[in-house]
């Protein structure tokens, strides 16, 4: 196989970056093409059909299914306030009356002539999308949504959880390798998205939320506490949608693993500006990683982007995925063509790798992550 | 591409694009028979960049292109037919990419009708992603909103005996017609639905139904409560999978018309090959496929077949649900050594968010297959939970039954009566040594009596599945000569017993004349080696509270099939089949049956 590693996240201090910002159902867009947005803009919006209740008048009126639509009162199609009725039977000469009264504010869509149900709708939701990331219009999806572009720093994590955050960049840490802890969280760190070490915990996730501060990026997290910051095991990496008061993005994996340097010295120096964070985080069909978008302008040519998906080669600098040497940085100094037995006595590809002392070692390829710029 | 006749195919290519690889395989004719000649794999390309799954295709078929010597290709067209050393007669493939089918089923009641349709729609190799009925116990809002939730592929409609009530097959109709549900891919088409009811109640559902949906009507696959008749639904759903879904999924037009044969869902393909192996043999079976995101358990019970699948069990994508749904004890329970588990919890997660990698050190790969037999054992009790008979039926009971109280709807899947238990994907596959295959398989199903156990060899059974509905005889050959490892027998006696007392005494005759007395305490596992292609006649006599298929005490005689592993006398217990709650004790114990069987090569280090 030609590319048995994983390519590994980015950490981009230049990029050009295009986010689609569409909505659930068709409806209007609110941009144009060139225009300039702010994260907050809100560049298209819609309505959601209302939910549906369903009122079963053949047994409230007393009356047959087929009966039904000579009982109503109000027309289908009719607004109606909770409490309305919408249909009456008679019965005993007219003596008494059955009346069937809407459950909720809602519009009459439907009465079944087999079922007897009547089919109320509720008022439409409204849906608003924001462009979430200051930048340019690009494209207009007509009745959809748009496309825009950002020019900045981009950083990609493993794992997240909760949704998209703005906030203005704050190194909480001296160094990649500190633990995010307690004190190291001030008092002025409402509407900020703190940068951390190697680890932080839920208990100090917690403060972060007290605090205010919106985002968390930090190396590591234990298992045992995203079970407790959650209040359930997670069992497939899809997140997103939690709502917990903070946005996590570990850009590491799980257990204390001090940030990588390059990722640790980036967000060092966009501290102060303003960053678009999402831990929205998908492994399976379509790999959606955590990421950190900071919008800046750098001159052009300053460690630009581009250097696209060059294969593993003699040099390349590696991270190890697994274990035993999880997390360690090393340089590929071999690449056997041939395939070569583990301890386990699997046969797999593998590379040498030199962790900077000299000393070589076999790992499987499938166990490292190239690292990209 | 045309289809040509079968004696004319000398050469096949077939493809199975999976969620995260696609595999090709080239197999010829040599001389009279048909053999696997190479495989090759390629990343799948259904995702950005590339949103085309012909690029991946293509790049599978180049690397059989390479190892096989032969050109396959043309620029970007399957040469065919075959010229020379150029070419291939046939080209067939399946296809799980994208999430595979995902499928949404509709019955009146949830226990009669609603599983009928969820045994068509899974047969048919869809994920089934919830069951609505009638009774289903959710108010019809949120029964609506859960609807429009899901965004599935398809909708499969049932309910209701043909001339029985059809108030409420319109009633789930109306559902559906509120929901106004939307196909999960392509935004401009509407979302196929399969009728499949009542059909007294087709004007009611056409009413309801057409303007709103690709509605598809078809024949009722619960006619009489005490008979299915699915065959018609999943007909329905595989046409629709080709016209609607793979029609919309990146590349797939374009695959389409390279095969002359339909495309179909990987699951429905390897269902195929267990239904063939199942009635060709006069044989239960049982197979099971670990992926990384699901596994799939098929059953082939008195000639019924099932298929379930467990859309979250899975040794990558899925590893951390295994350990959710089925608790870190459950796993610890099979890891030979102390580990600490904060430590435990941390690497199951690294593993999901780095699906790929593999377990480098010998602790790493006990500690998956500990995983492996966890999430085996869950996706075969979902199984046995599903492949039942039909409920609702009246049963007619002689005086035989009295004490036999076995009411509708009893599981079909009779450990007891298993013949063959198939295994396959990564996990069981590709394990270092075919023994930690049998032995994973033992420990999650717990077959009884006598079972042979076989693996397969590269995962090709997809392709052997679509291949044998144009070509049944060259699947058969390439099936038994390359795909199915056959690993060996396995006796295991049921019932209670005592730990050391002498469970199974086995008078045992090999080929070569060869006579041997073997007997196996409680408690112990014990490796008759007996090579693949051979049998060895053995008379087994069981203690007397123990069960090997002849009654309790009894002795039999049979004939067992020997493997890449041998035959394996497995009397650690069955009902109850139990480990030592203290973990010292549980440790020397998995050990023992380790070493028993040669499991890992220095174990005694981890």
């Amino acid at each position: 196989m030609a590319h048995s590693y994983t390519p590994g996240l980015k950490v981009a201090r230049f990029t050009v970056l295009r986010r689609e910002r569409k909505l659930p159902l068709a409806g209007d867009v609110l941009v144009k093409v060139g225009q300039k947005v702010e994260a907050e803009t809100v560049v298209a919006r819609t309505e959601l059909p209302g939910n549906v209740q369903t009122v079963n008048a053949a047994n409230i009126l007393g009356v047959l299914p087929e009966d039904v639509p000579d009982c109503l009162v109000k027309p289908i199609g009719s607004a109606l306030k909770k409490g309305e009725a919408f249909a009456e039977s008679k019965s005993f000469f007219g003596l008494f009356k059955s009346k069937c009264a809407a459950t909720v504010d809602s519009t009459l869509e439907s009465i079944s002539t087999v079922t007897g149900q009547a089919i109320l709708r509720e008022p439409p939701i409204p849906v608003e999308v924001d462009a979430y990331v200051d930048g340019t219009v690009v494209e207009v999806h007509a009745g959809q949504g748009v496309t825009v572009e950002m020019r900045g720093s981009f950083i990609q994590g493993i794992f997240g959880v909760g949704g998209e955050t703005v906030g203005t960049l704050h190194v909480c840490v001296d160094g990649p390798g500190e633990v995010l802890t307690e004190a190291k969280i001030g008092e002025d760190v409402r509407g900020k998205v703190l940068v951390g070490g190697s680890h932080v915990s839920t208990k100090v996730l917690r403060v972060a939320i007290q605090k205010g501060a919106r985002a968390v990026v930090v190396g590591g997290f234990d298992d045992h506490d995203l079970r407790e910051f959650l209040g359930y095991d997670l069992g497939v990496a899809i997140t997103g949608s939690e709502e917990k008061g903070i946005t996590l993005v570990v850009t590491e994996g799980f257990g204390e693993i001090p940030m990588a340097g390059r990722t640790f010295e980036l967000l060092k120096q966009c501290e102060g500006k303003k960053a678009s964070v999402s831990g929205a985080t998908q492994i399976r069909a379509g790999v959606l990683r955590p990421e950190i978008v900071v919008p800046q302008e750098i001159a052009a040519g300053a460690d630009q982007d581009g250097a696209g998906h060059a294969g593993l080669e003699l040099g390349s600098v590696i991270r190890v995925i697994r274990e035993p040497f999880f997390g360690r940085l090393g340089k590929v100094v071999a690449l056997p063509p041939e395939l070569m037995a583990l301890e386990t006595e699997a046969k797999v590809r593998v590379l040498e790798v030199d962790f900077g002392n000299g000393s070589k070692t076999l790992l499987p390829r499938a166990n490292v992550e190239m690292i990209e710029s | 591409m045309s289809l040509p006749k079968p004696d004319e195919i000398q050469s096949i290519l077939a493809t199975d694009c999976g969620s995260t690889t696609t595999k090709a395989i080239l197999i010829e004719r040599r001389g009279a028979e048909y053999r696997l000649i190479v495989r090759g794999e390629a990343p799948t390309t259904v995702e950005a960049p590339f949103e085309d799954v012909t690029r991946g295709v293509l790049n599978a078929i180049m690397e059989v292109e390479e190892l096989a010597g032969r050109k396959l290709l043309d620029g970007e067209k399957i040469l065919s037919p075959q010229k020379g050393n150029e070419g291939v007669d046939l080209y067939i493939s399946t296809s799980s990419a994208g999430g595979g089918l995902q499928m949404m089923v509709s019955g009146v009641v949830k226990s009669m009708t609603g599983e009928s349709a969820q045994r068509a729609a899974l047969g048919a190799g869809a994920i089934v992603m919830d069951v609505i009925a009638s009774n289903d116990g959710r108010l019809p809002h949120e029964k609506i909103k859960r609807i429009r939730q899901l965004r599935p592929d398809m909708i499969l409609l049932s309910g209701g005996i043909d001339g029985g009530t059809t108030s409420h097959v319109a009633e789930m109709a109306e559902l559906l017609a509120a929901a106004d549900p939307k196909a999960r891919l392509g935004a401009g088409y509407e979302l196929p639905v399969i009728y499949a009811g009542n059909k007294d109640a087709r004007g009611i559902v056409e009413e309801r139904l057409a303007s709103k949906t690709a509605l598809v009507i078809t024949d009722n696959l619960r006619p009489v409560l005490e008979r299915e008749n699915l065959t018609p639904a999943r007909d329905k759903i595989h046409d629709l999978f080709m016209e609607h879904v793979m029609a919309h999924a990146p590349g797939y037009k374009k695959l389409m018309t390279w095969s002359p044969v339909p495309i179909m869902p990987t699951p429905g393909a390897v269902g195929l090959i267990m239904e063939t192996i199942a009635r060709d043999e006069k044989i239960n079976v049982i197979g099971v496929d670990i992926g990384g995101a699901t596994t799939d358990v098929f059953s082939v019970f008195q000639g019924i077949f099932n298929r379930t699948v467990s859309a979250n069990l899975g040794m990558s994508y899925s590893v951390s649900n295994v350990l959710a749904e089925a608790g870190l004890p459950n796993i610890l329970r099979w890891v030979p050594f102390e580990i600490s588990e904060p430590d435990l919890r941390n690497r199951i997660k690294n593993k999901m968010i780095r699906p790929t990698t593999i377990p480098q050190t010998l602790e790493e790969l006990v500690i998956e297959q500990a995983i492996a037999r966890e999430a085996l054992r869950l996706a075969f009790e979902q199984h046995k939970m599903l492949a039942v008979g039909l409920k609702g039926v009246q049963q007619e009971r002689t005086i035989s039954d009295t004490f036999e109280q076995t009411g509708s709807g009893a599981s079909l899947v009779r450990l007891d009566h298993l013949d063959l238990l198939v295994g396959s994907g990564g996990v069981l596959s590709h394990a270092p040594r075919r023994a930690q295959s049998a032995l994973m398989m033992l420990d999650a199903f717990l077959p009884e009596h006598v079972t042979e156990l076989a693996v397969d060899s590269i995962f090709m059974m997809p392709q052997l599945g679509v291949l044998s509905t144009v070509h049944p005889e060259a699947a058969k050959q390439v099936f038994e000569k390359d795909c199915l490892i056959r690993l060996g027998a396995s006796v295991a006696p049921v019932g209670p017993c005592k730990d050391g007392v002498t469970a199974l005494k086995a008078s045992l005759e090999f080929q070569d004349g060869r006579k041997e007395e073997v007997s196996v305490p409680f408690g112990y596992l014990r490796l008759v080696e007996v090579p693949d292609g051979q049998t060895v006649k053995a008379m087994l006599r069981p203690d007397r509270g123990l069960d090997v298929g002849a009654g309790k005490g009894r002795e039999r005689e049979v004939t067992l099939r020997g493997g890449v592993v041998g035959v394996i006398l497995d009397c650690r217990g069955r009902q109850p089949f139990v480990l030592p709650q203290d973990r010292t004790q549980r440790i020397t114990k998995l050990a023992e049956w380790n070493e028993a069987l040669d499991i890992y090569p220095v174990l005694a280090r981890v």
